[in-house]
């Protein structure tokens, strides 16, 4: 018996090291590393990295670039993260009723899912061209002069953040339209024959059932606005002057562009910190909230 | 929601609302890629002027094609997507069957260091897997690309909870038949989960082919990059501001993808749908 349960570890184990190894090779050690890394100064040429301490993260302190990435970002999850879930939210209760042409409503909303976030920040980037683009062709009808929304300080970022939100409502919606379907029908039923209407419903029974949804929404939404990157790399580059820079965006360019692989990696961990104590603190504080069935 | 309006009193015009409210928000949405498609397939002339007797056209694709290796990087993506998505069905099926029907020690931590990848993605680690990769000597390599999403705690995690579903008796039904493990991870575990083996390689196909950083980070060769950053090198180096071709460009980098979509829509939402419920 004792004979069997240990070829049940082995097998157990040998089944789980192939993607062990790849785990740890791609993501626990090179978390690890890049701790490390950030304590060294960055080797160059002859010259090799030294342990520098804490050194990297005074620069860190001291970067004025660092902390406009770190308010852009917070900004950036502040404006997407409430607005792409409230409108998966909606979509989702549209789509879920009987109108007419929901089948057509809903690939509307969740073809930008499909879309890589490059081939849609191209396509947003000929929208927001000045006068020539769509948005000023249209703005020009109403008698809108020119704009240049990823040309200036103020609207930049506020552009990206609307691309993000296109991009990222359908495909929250998708989670939401599958939990409307788990509610009995029985619920609504229940809650007219009580008198209940309408919003007393979807704000007493339908919201807080979505509650495990709406929990597992955001924290990919949380993950995604400090992640997703491709579209400031397409359409701003982190311009006019680092106004819509994101954290990720400017590990990206001090690692690839300026090979300050130490700082880089300093800044990493900053990124990994926040992820952590997000994802840690969402978890607590929802957990007590959340309706579980 | 007839029935429904009639259960909560409700009236035709908030019936009506809903429905308006649906199709602006839907015209909305449908907007860019509309916009997209109409550059894409008439004369430059026209692509911001919208005229019904326009002619179409198919030159804008004929000049894209002309001015970057897009077969080429169609070829990489494929590679790299087959590859990474064959990998990750076996790596994570044979991990998600130790987690959901074997006990050994150290495997609730070892459960825990696997989900870890659900946050640390492999994006944020640019940095380091860049140093690794070049330690290994694969820069600009597709196996570069695909190497660190090969192990996917995602998968691990949607086959583990498929599996646990899955009734034990079965499975000692054909143990007593004399298979062995794996033999009743292949003709038990693993047909019974195909729903869920559809709905994940749906999810990480379109994942793995809309893929930017890594891939631009770890690529510089025509051989290597997927199509994605090889669209971000045409839009951004070689067109200066000819619109009509870069749309067209931009449609062939997700046609395939957008085609199988508008084929297989059903499949598609229903498995992301599967993929979501945990």
């Amino acid at each position: 018996m004792l004979r069997l349960s240990r070829m049940r570890w082995i097998h157990g184990w040998l089944l789980f090291l192939p993607a062990a190894v790849l785990l740890f090779a791609f993501t626990h050690l090179p978390a690890a590393e890049t701790l490390w890394a950030s304590l060294h100064s960055t080797l160059r040429g002859r010259r090799p990295a030294v342990f520098v301490g804490l050194d990297q993260y005074r620069t860190l302190l001291d970067d004025p670039i660092f902390w406009q990435v770190l308010w852009n970002n917070a900004l950036f999850a502040l404006g997407t993260i409430p607005a792409s879930v409230a409108l998966a939210l909606a979509m989702a209760l549209l789509v879920d009723s009987r109108i007419a042409g929901r089948a057509a409503a809903r690939m509307a909303y969740f073809t930008p899912t499909i879309l890589p976030l490059v081939a849609a920040a191209n396509i947003w980037l000929f929208f927001y061209t000045p006068s020539y683009g769509l948005l000023d062709q249209i703005g020009g009808l109403f008698g809108f002069g020119e704009t240049n929304l990823l040309g200036s300080r103020e609207t930049a970022l506020p552009a990206l953040m609307v691309v993000t939100i296109w991009k990222e409502a359908g495909f929250f919606m998708i989670f939401y339209l599958a939990a409307l379907q788990q509610v009995p029908p029985t619920y609504r039923e229940a809650a007219a024959l009580e008198g209940a209407g309408r919003w007393t419903y979807f704000r007493r029974i339908l919201f807080p059932l979505l509650m495990p949804t709406t929990l597992f929404v955001l924290v990919n939404a949380v993950i995604n606005a400090f992640r997703m990157v491709d579209h400031v790399i397409a359409m701003t580059r982190g311009g006019p002057d680092n106004a819509s820079a994101l954290l990720l965006f400017y590990v990206y360019e001090v690692a690839f562009k300026f090979w300050d692989t130490g700082y880089a990696s300093a800044l990493t961990v900053v990124l990994l910190v926040i992820l952590a104590v997000l994802a840690i603190g969402q978890f607590a504080y929802l957990d007590r909230r959340v309706h579980y069935r | 929601m007839n029935q429904t309006a009639t259960l909560f009193g409700g009236d035709r015009w908030l019936a009506a609302l809903t429905t308006l409210g649906a199709w602006l928000l839907a015209l909305l949405w449908a907007l860019p890629p509309l916009f997209a498609v109409w550059t894409a397939f008439h004369p430059q002339a026209f692509s911001v002027h919208f005229d019904l007797t326009a002619p179409l056209t198919l030159a804008n694709f004929d000049r894209a094609l002309a001015a970057a290796p897009f077969p080429r990087y169609f070829l990489n993506t494929f590679i790299l997507v087959t590859t990474v998505t064959a990998t990750q069905f076996v790596l994570c099926t044979l991990a998600a069957y130790a987690f959901a029907r074997f006990e050994f020690p150290g495997r609730d931590i070892a459960f825990a260091l696997v989900l870890v990848q659900l946050m640390i993605m492999p994006d944020t680690l640019i940095v380091q897997n860049y140093a690794t990769m070049a330690r290994l000597g694969l820069v600009d390599t597709i196996l570069a690309i695909g190497l660190p999403l090969m192990a996917s705690a995602f998968g691990i995690f949607l086959l583990r909870q498929t599996f646990k579903s899955i009734p034990k008796e079965l499975d000692e039904a054909a143990r007593i038949e004399g298979a062995s493990a794996l033999g009743v991870l292949w003709r038990v575990y693993v047909p019974l989960a195909k729903p869920v083996y559809v709905a994940y390689g749906l999810v990480s196909v379109s994942y793995h082919w809309n893929d930017f950083l890594w891939p631009l980070v770890i690529t510089n060769s025509v051989e290597t990059r997927p199509i994605t950053v090889g669209l971000q090198v045409f839009a951004s180096v070689d067109q200066g501001i000819d619109w009509s071709v870069i749309c067209a460009a931009t449609l062939l980098s997700c046609g395939p993808l957008l085609v199988g979509f508008l084929i297989f829509q059903r499949q598609f939402v229903q498995s992301f749908m599967r993929a979501g419920i945990r």
